[in-house]
């Protein structure tokens, strides 16, 4: 299965790939503070367990940015 | 029809000359009011560049002083002006740099009851707030009264920004829905920030309001531009609005300004 995540590209053996799954590959710490969107639509976050890659789909993790003032 | 006098002519010069801009759209910036949302990282160099740039009436909004830690980055800010009010500072500079413009300080915080009174006035606003429920409040409330706005926010050697047209393009709750459980949230404060990375985003921020005032070219909406400094990767991430986004969607669970905990006061 070939996905990109932020534009790169990803090759995966394993057959089922979910978003809570990716999330592990992609060693993000604090999933709390990432959006996902996949090819342009939102994901929910109970949603990430039972939601499944297909080859081709183009995955965003979108980072939670504060900063400015303080 | 403004009748530019030659002090004018010559201070805009730079803007007359470029075929996008010239006359008109100088005149379009004089007659201008933008809100600024935070007079710190992002909105200094905001700030500075849209007082400089001929931005008619510019509001800026903190309820902060001046502490010796900002200057790293915010350089609206000078060592004299450590106890000052940010507002204050910040006017000064831009007073100081073009006194053709008009500056409102608005020395307080944004809470869901004073929020829309203080921005309903404005053209565009610049969210350059450091705390995720502001930045969601300045959403909804832009999203209710329409008004067009820049989000950006910066972390450690990161920026991201995007603009938002009320319900034509993607807000931020589109994408970002909630704010983040708050001991998830690591804030400049604790993770810290490069301080050039802070005047590259509040500047392509000030650039996207010379462009919305303008009417040149495309503005960052429907799309989250992120860069690393390190590398200085700059990536445009698509965005499209979400029929389903819980303020501009078609069923809108918020329909109301809410403060969310800890909202704006009190967070360093
Ligand atoms: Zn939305």
């Amino acid at each position: 299965m070939h996905i990109s995540v932020n534009g790169e590209q990803h090759e995966f053996n394993e057959v089922e790939v979910s978003i809570s799954r990716l999330l592990e590959i992609r060693q993000v710490e604090s999933p709390e503070m990432v959006a996902v969107q996949i090819n342009g639509e939102f994901v929910e976050m109970q949603n990430y367990p039972n939601t499944y890659l297909k080859s081709g789909d183009d995955i965003e993790f979108l980072y939670f940015m504060g900063g400015g003032s303080q | 029809m403004i009748d530019f006098t030659e002090e004018q002519l010559e201070r805009y010069s730079r803007h007359i000359l470029l075929d996008d801009v010239g006359v008109e759209g100088q005149e379009k910036l004089l007659q201008a009011k933008v809100l600024i949302v935070g007079a710190g990282g992002l909105g200094s160099p905001a700030a500075l560049y849209l007082a400089a740039a001929g931005v008619g009436t510019i509001g800026i909004v903190d309820s902060d002083v001046v502490e010796i830690s900002n200057l790293q980055r915010q350089i609206a800010h000078f060592s004299k002006d450590i106890h000052f009010a940010k507002v204050e500072s910040a006017a000064e500079k831009m007073k100081a740099i073009n006194p053709d413009i008009t500056v409102k300080t608005h020395r307080e915080c944004l809470r869901a009851e004073n929020i829309s009174g203080i921005i309903k006035d404005y053209d565009f606003i610049i969210d350059g707030t450091d705390n995720f429920p502001t930045k969601f409040l300045v959403n909804d409330a832009c999203v209710f009264l329409g008004i067009p706005f820049s989000h950006g926010g910066i972390l450690r050697f990161n920026g991201q920004t995007m603009t938002v047209i009320p319900y034509r393009t993607a807000c931020y709750r589109c994408s970002f829905r909630n704010p983040p459980p708050p001991d998830a949230v690591p804030s400049c404060a604790q993770a810290g920030v490069l301080g050039a990375v802070a005047g590259m985003l509040g500047t392509i921020q000030a650039a996207e309001t010379l462009k919305y005032i303008t009417g040149v070219g495309e503005l960052l909406t429907n799309s989250l531009l992120t860069f690393d400094a390190k590398t200085m990767i700059f990536r445009k991430i698509k965005l499209n609005r979400q029929a389903n986004c819980p303020v501009c969607g078609t069923d809108p669970q918020i329909t109301e300004l809410v403060d969310t905990e800890k909202t704006v006061c009190g967070l360093s």
